[in-house]
């Protein structure tokens, strides 16, 4: 690779590399404040290359590599390049992370006590979680939570926050001065922009936290709550982990042990205040 | 007469959690979420048993009054597939 860019996101460390200087040109821009990975080594590789030689000069179009592939993996425009490389790193994390159990949740935290967010594409996960950034809370992560089998913490991975849709102009509403991204239109999730997290979330991204409330969110609804019992919350936690399978007896272990311990409940909300209000509440409970 | 037996002890990881119990099956690396009877039926083939014996001794500790062969031998067969049951 002729660009490469190195960088830490809470405990996971990546090197970036493409063929291209621009997406690397962008990346290491909106991570310009993210320390670089432990003692210099990366747990994971990204590429990003072109389709074909040629490629990289006749309509560029990047295709995500590294140590994991995705067989059908559509090449995307090189104006993409921010959201290749997210989605590259998300793939390799998703596929090869061993470490730590993998939940595909957001998560804020405060007084070292986690809010866990998990839900379908489009439940809020990330909107919610800027929100709460924006509101006194620390952000842990708006894609991945990384739960320990050994300790039951949970660990944050706080990678910039991908903002789709509705969500692009309710976030920048709420923090104009924030950092963002380019505007990506007509991408396969719609419209998209990243949100920097903020200077807080990036100090604290090494520091764990103790998991004290898991939420369903559900997006679209008359605000209504529910508690959810721990075998749903277990069910629902392993279709939201890339990789419980493959940490096996641990995983089962982590998992069990979380549902038991953690509260569950679930939330439909019709506009963010209410989620908001939602969420300092089961905080508050749990 | 078909012998069953639960799958030995240290093959299984049970969890009991409200209305369901996590089982996570250490030979095959599967997580199988049971719903009643199908713990009762771990149970009480801790021992071996053939259809006869494991009705008696479901009548026994559940205060079954209407149990049913054809049902119960659904059931085993069904956690004799997943490998939960083997035939002793």
């Amino acid at each position: 690779m002729r660009h490469a860019h190195h960088l830490r996101i809470g405990p996971v460390g990546f090197r970036i590399g493409s063929d291209w200087r621009a997406p690397i040109d962008a990346v290491a821009d909106l991570y310009r404040d993210y320390p670089a990975p432990a003692d210099g080594v990366a747990d994971y590789t990204v590429r990003l290359f072109a389709a074909r030689p040629w490629r990289r000069w006749m309509r560029p179009a990047i295709t995500l590599g590294g140590d994991y592939l995705l067989p059908d993996a559509v090449p995307m425009p090189l104006a993409w390049g921010v959201l290749a490389a997210e989605m590259a790193m998300n793939l390799q994390l998703a596929l090869g992370e061993r470490r730590y159990l993998l939940l595909h949740a957001s998560s804020v935290e405060r007084d070292g006590r986690a809010v866990l967010m998990t839900g379908v594409s489009g439940a809020g996960k990330s909107t919610l979680a800027a929100l709460l950034m924006t509101r006194g809370w620390r952000l842990m992560g708006d894609e991945f939570a990384l739960l320990d089998p050994e300790s039951g913490a949970v660990h944050a991975f706080p990678r910039l926050i991908s903002l789709k849709n509705e969500s692009v102009g309710v976030v920048q509403a709420a923090v104009p001065d924030a950092r963002f991204g380019p505007l990506l239109t007509g991408t396969p999730k719609g419209d998209l922009r990243h949100l920097v997290p903020d200077a807080r979330a990036i100090a604290m991204a090494a520091a764990p936290a103790t998991p004290a409330v898991l939420l369903f969110p559900s997006f679209g609804y008359a605000a209504a709550e529910r508690p959810v019992p721990p075998s749903e919350a277990f069910v629902r936690l392993t279709q939201a982990s890339t990789n419980y399978t493959a940490l096996g007896e641990r995983g089962f272990d982590a998992l069990t042990r979380l549902v038991q311990r953690v509260p569950a409940r679930a939330i439909d909300y019709p506009d963010t205040a209410t989620a908001v209000a939602q969420v300092e509440a089961a905080w508050a409970a749990a | 007469m078909t012998r069953y037996v639960a799958a030995p002890a240290a093959s299984l990881r049970l969890v009991p959690l409200d209305a369901l119990t996590l089982a996570y099956h250490r030979p095959s690396g599967i997580t199988h979420v049971l719903a009643s009877p199908a713990p009762e039926l771990l149970a009480a083939l801790a021992a071996p048993a053939d259809l006869a014996t494991l009705l008696a001794r479901l009548q026994t500790d559940y205060d079954l009054a209407d149990a049913d062969p054809a049902a119960l031998a659904e059931r085993l067969a069904e956690l004799e597939t997943a490998g939960l049951v083997l035939r002793a």
